[in-house]
């Protein structure tokens, strides 16, 4: 069950999603979504729904992986959606039951909030999806870059953010280990009230945290035997360089903005 | 031959609270020679694995002089060039793999020496084809067993072009197989680039296979010679508590029941080639 846990999962390809530059999609998938709040009307909403819809089929990750990053906000979903569908008090009244009241404006907002999460979800899923690891921490140092003028440890920060990747398999398989451990010594993980499965964990967490640190400590003189001095005179093997299919993203991603800006000036507002 | 590492008196304590310091290595003098295959051997706490650190500055000596080409190990200053020198892979692999990406882990080292982009991929490609993992290299390296991860570790120190490398019992946590892939590997560095390597281990099959042995007791050097001089100092095996490689068992158990083997049985090879000449000698095949 604990190795169900998906953070950062790459799937390798070649797609043209997969090629584009690390920034171009970090930025773009920021944009989407600050974007698709700013949706006020359907046609708006449709249009971001549609250019998601482009992405994925662009990205040929199948439909079956985004689902499968959507079913941990499942309950999210539903919870925003009925609160939205019940707690709207304006606009035209739709049904009535008791003190249960529903408006058109309670239905659009109730819909509106579940495609934002779906889209936010997917749409960071496919960031993930069809980005390595490495290539999301590098884009990131490379955005951040601007605030070492600042004296932000920019490289560091993306250092630590890949070791933190690269050992999220390693550790989540020591837990499994340490678990059985300790269930072979009779201990009980899963019976008792909230306070007793809590003190329960303790017998996994010292343990884990001993062996982090003496990971950490190891991996601190491998990467010094690898002559790692910091950011300072390090070259990089890949090189990040902007395409033509990076403009072309960008373009495209500017005419989805101002389309987006267009149809909310000429529809009206349906929350 | 010359000298690529040199130990002068070299002595070694841990630091610790108490007054009374116990020297984890003693008086050491060791002179590595480039291109060679050095197998240091010993029982645990026999100071092996602490003397492996000594040769590449992760620990300083407490007393005596540790030499790097010429360079003083006990200089800061000389640190970094020490280290892209001689190479180190540790035991468990899983704690020197930094990056998700097998071919990214490769390019750390070269990276961090500011080799060009360009170069640092003609790298990243050999080391792997060196040590068999190219096909791998878009691999995640947990996906990968321990003799590959291991391999995967190798690879990022030749991708630094190190003259030498020192393996600090990099074979004592992975499995037969594994063990087998990187020993092969090892030798083959050291056979076809001429890379100069320091095998620490407590197998006694793999020294067999070293051009030469130093053995460790207590933390001095108990004995330093060919695998075949230092196998058949019996009183020198018992006195260390080693044992003799598992071949050269075999044979010694052979020879007590009277099967006359004669030549070199360390290895499992050469114990094979011997029994077949006792074979042919003796009319059998």
């Amino acid at each position: 069950m604990i190795r169900d846990i998906t953070i950062g999962q790459y799937l390798s390809g070649t797609s043209f999603m997969h090629k584009l530059d690390a920034r171009v999609k970090i930025v773009c998938t920021f944009a989407y979504i600050i974007t698709i709040f700013l949706c006020k009307n359907f046609w708006s909403l449709g249009l971001m729904v549609a250019f998601a819809a482009l992405m994925t089929l662009l990205s040929r990750v199948p439909v079956r992986m985004l689902l499968r990053s959507l079913r941990p906000v499942a309950f999210i979903l539903l919870f925003t959606a009925v609160l939205n569908l019940f707690y709207t008090k304006t606009g035209n009244v739709l049904f009535q039951w008791k003190f249960l009241m529903l408006t058109d404006k309670g239905l659009f907002t109730a819909i509106f909030m579940a495609v934002r999460i779906l889209s936010l979800v997917s749409v960071s899923a496919l960031l993930t999806y069809t980005t390595t690891p490495t290539a999301l921490t590098d884009g990131i140092e490379k955005l951040l870059s601007p605030l070492k003028l600042i004296k932000v440890p920019v490289h560091s920060l993306a250092m630590m953010m890949t070791l933190a990747l690269r050992f999220i398999p390693t550790l989540i398989e020591e837990i499994d280990r340490i678990m059985s451990a300790q269930k072979a010594r009779g201990a009980d993980l899963e019976t008792g009230g909230f306070i007793q499965r809590a003190k329960a964990l303790l017998p996994i967490l010292i343990p884990l945290f001993v062996s982090a640190f003496r990971r950490a400590y190891e991996l601190a003189f491998a990467m010094e035997c690898r002559c790692y001095r910091g950011g300072e005179g390090r070259t990089r093997m890949k090189q990040m360089k902007l395409g033509v299919r990076d403009a072309v993203t960008a373009v495209a991603f500017v005419a989805l903005i101002a389309g987006v800006v267009l149809l909310s000036r000429f529809f009206p507002a349906v929350i | 031959m010359d000298t690529i590492i040199q130990l002068k008196n070299v002595s070694f304590a841990y630091e610790t609270e108490e007054e009374e310091k116990t020297l984890a290595v003693k008086n050491v003098d060791l002179e590595v020679r480039r291109g060679e295959f050095l197998a240091v051997v010993g029982h645990n706490g026999s100071g092996k694995s602490t003397l492996a650190k000594l040769f590449n500055a992760i620990h300083l000596p407490t007393e005596g002089q540790v030499l790097v080409e010429g360079m003083d190990t006990a200089d800061e200053a000389n640190v970094y060039d020490v280290r892209r020198r001689v190479g180190m892979v540790f035991q468990n692999p899983d704690n020197q793999i930094v990056a998700t990406i097998v071919e990214d882990d490769v390019a750390f080292g070269p990276e961090n020496l500011g080799v060009p982009a360009a170069e640092i991929r003609e790298r990243v490609d050999d080391a792997l084809r060196a040590v068999g993992m190219y096909e791998y290299r878009l691999y995640e390296p947990h996906k990968l067993s321990g003799g590959q991860k291991q391999r995967v570790a190798v690879a990022g120190i030749i991708a630094m072009r190190t003259d030498c490398v020192i393996f600090d019992e990099s074979t004592a946590m992975i499995d037969p197989k594994g063990r087998r892939e990187v020993l092969e590997t090892v030798r083959k560095l050291n056979r076809e680039l001429g890379i100069t390597v320091i095998f620490i281990t407590h197998f006694m099959e793999e020294a067999a296979l070293a051009d030469r042995v130093v053995v460790m007791d207590g933390g001095s050097v108990a004995a330093e010679g060919t695998p075949a001089e230092v196998f058949a100092d019996t009183a020198l095996l018992r006195r260390t508590g080693l044992e003799l490689p598992p071949a050269a068992q075999l044979a010694a158990a052979l020879r007590e029941n009277g099967v006359a083997l004669d030549g070199d049985t360390l290895t499992p090879e050469t114990c094979a080639d011997a029994l077949f000449r006792a074979a042919q000698k003796a009319g059998v095949v």
